[in-house]
């Protein structure tokens, strides 16, 4: 375990230092990010939409039988930016792109396609790690961004039909403006950002990694996506404490 | 990498004790064997008997227990020696990157170190898979090649680095004969034409004794015997004299 995380900082240090070079990898960063927002992109809108109506489905009724009409707006508001957007993303993204690259970085591992790049003086961190991070970095606070956007629609439209809440869209926004700052959302979106780089390289470290045909490719892929979740999770608690006022 | 030395001629290779082990498996023991600039050098041996790892460890994709490994005097894993050398591998599988055509395949070494504009890399493939007699094969996949193909992409990705050293681990292996001597002849032609340092591992002993100018025999990773391809026919160690022997024959089933 310690090996793993050791390699997986050596990794992480060896991709920030060739950050420079992401100019040079446009195409492939571009690539990537296009993967990444067009695998997503509908899962996000339906999953951040019925997040964010559970919240209200949840909380509502409770909140209003004690005369908190006006809490229901701000809970679903802070719940969705500062802490189930960022998370919820993340292991969506972590499940759908970090299995996807712990999958393909293997494959290439295992048929010697990375063994091919050294031979012709590419390193496979510029080449294939790096275009992979700067891109997932990027899309998933902007990911998260949508999901909040989304949540916050899903609740508010679920408060006014719900007849045991039955706050109206107008009133439900006006009362999440009064809790809900700026601050909140980049609280989220800086979250997301770890996670971001977690779930990267994790998987990108799982690929690299990948030793035995086929078999190996498996269990890299489920070594990648369920390590990542761990380690979202725990740094969702540190990066929360850190970012308690 | 390849502007800091424009010299077209094969570089030496040379192997010093070296040993290599996975576990309590010797894979390669006490290895020493030196390759001439622009020598065309086969290693032969049975599966299995180390030939394909220490061909890795020629150009530094393993590192070795004890010994090492020089390339015209410098040691296979020093900082520059890529930018000083330029190296090529044909791998067994071809290795091609199945998300790339083909014709990106080739043209990968130059498109990532920009050596060349996209018009003059265009041209320089087209020229390169022709030479491999797979001419208008660029947009085509991986994956829709035959084995035989994919080899032949290979090697051209590999002939677009203009090596100095190249190296080709089991080349005409599920190969048919007429492809094998295809291969054969390819790796004649370019030795002959820019006189690069190649070494050979196979197992084909039509393709060794066609190709080389000098052969060493390797089995359960020591070598056992290293010379001319006559020298080492006419060798009278066992294991030689078996390999080359081998023969199928049709025992007639008892009842």
């Amino acid at each position: 375990m310690f090996q793993n995380i050791g390699e997986m900082v050596l990794l992480f240090w060896r991709t920030l230092l060739a950050l420079p070079l992401t100019w040079r990898q446009r195409g492939k960063v571009y690539e990537q990010f296009f993967e990444i927002g067009n695998a997503s992109l509908l899962m996000v809108c339906v999953l951040s939409f019925f997040l964010g109506g559970v919240i209200a489905l949840q909380t509502g009724p409770v909140l209003v039988e004690r005369g908190l009409h006006n809490a229901v707006g701000g809970l679903v508001g802070i719940a969705m930016a500062k802490e189930l957007a960022p998370i919820m993303m993340a292991i969506l993204i972590a499940g759908r792109i970090g299995s996807a690259m712990a999958a393909e970085i293997g494959s290439m591992q295992v048929y010697q396609e990375i063994d091919a790049l050294r031979t012709m003086n590419i390193n496979p961190i510029h080449y294939l790690v790096l275009p992979r991070l700067v891109a997932i970095a990027v899309a998933l606070p902007m990911l998260v961004i949508f999901s909040v956007l989304v949540g916050w629609l899903g609740g508010a439209v679920v408060a006014e039909v719900t007849g045991q809440i039955d706050i109206s869209f107008r009133s439900f926004f006006e009362a999440m403006k009064d809790v809900v700052d700026l601050d909140d959302v980049l609280n989220g979106v800086f979250k997301s950002f770890c996670f971001a780089w977690i779930v990267g390289v994790v998987a990108c470290h799982q690929g690299l990694v990948t030793r035995g045909g086929p078999r190996g490719i498996g269990r890299s892929v489920t070594k990648a996506v369920v390590n990542s979740i761990v380690l979202i999770i725990m740094f969702d608690y540190v990066l929360t404490r850190i970012l308690l006022k | 990498m390849s502007e800091t030395t424009n010299n077209h001629h094969g570089v030496s290779v040379q192997v010093r004790g070296l040993s290599r082990r996975f576990g309590n498996h010797e894979v390669l023991k006490d290895i020493a064997l030196e390759v001439k600039p622009g020598e065309i050098f086969v290693i032969m041996g049975p599966s299995g008997s180390g030939k394909s790892v220490l061909l890795r460890h020629i150009i530094g994709l393993e590192t070795p227990n004890s010994g090492e490994i020089l390339i015209n005097g410098e040691s296979v894993h020093s900082e520059n020696l890529a930018s000083k050398y330029r190296m090529a591998m044909v791998f067994q599988s071809g290795a091609l990157l199945n998300s790339l055509t083909v014709g990106e395949n080739v043209a990968l070494y130059l498109t990532e170190h920009r050596l060349k504009p996209p018009a003059e890399i265009r041209r320089i493939v087209a020229a390169k898979l022709e030479t491999v007699g797979l001419k208008d094969t660029e947009a085509k996949f991986p994956s829709e090649l035959s084995g035989g193909m994919k080899k032949r992409v290979a090697i051209a990705r590999a002939l677009v680095i203009e090596p100095q050293l190249i190296l080709y681990d089991e080349p005409t292996s599920e190969l048919d004969p007429i492809s094998s001597i295809v291969i054969g002849q390819e790796i004649l032609k370019l030795n002959q034409r820019t006189g690069v340092t190649s070494l050979v591992v196979s197992h084909d002993r039509d393709l060794a004794f066609g190709i080389a100018q000098r052969i060493a025999v390797i089995h359960e990773g020591e070598i056992v015997a290293l010379g001319a391809p006559e020298e080492v026919r006419q060798s009278p160690h066992p294991v030689i004299r078996e390999f080359l022997n081998a023969d199928f024959k049709r025992e007639p089933i008892k009842s």
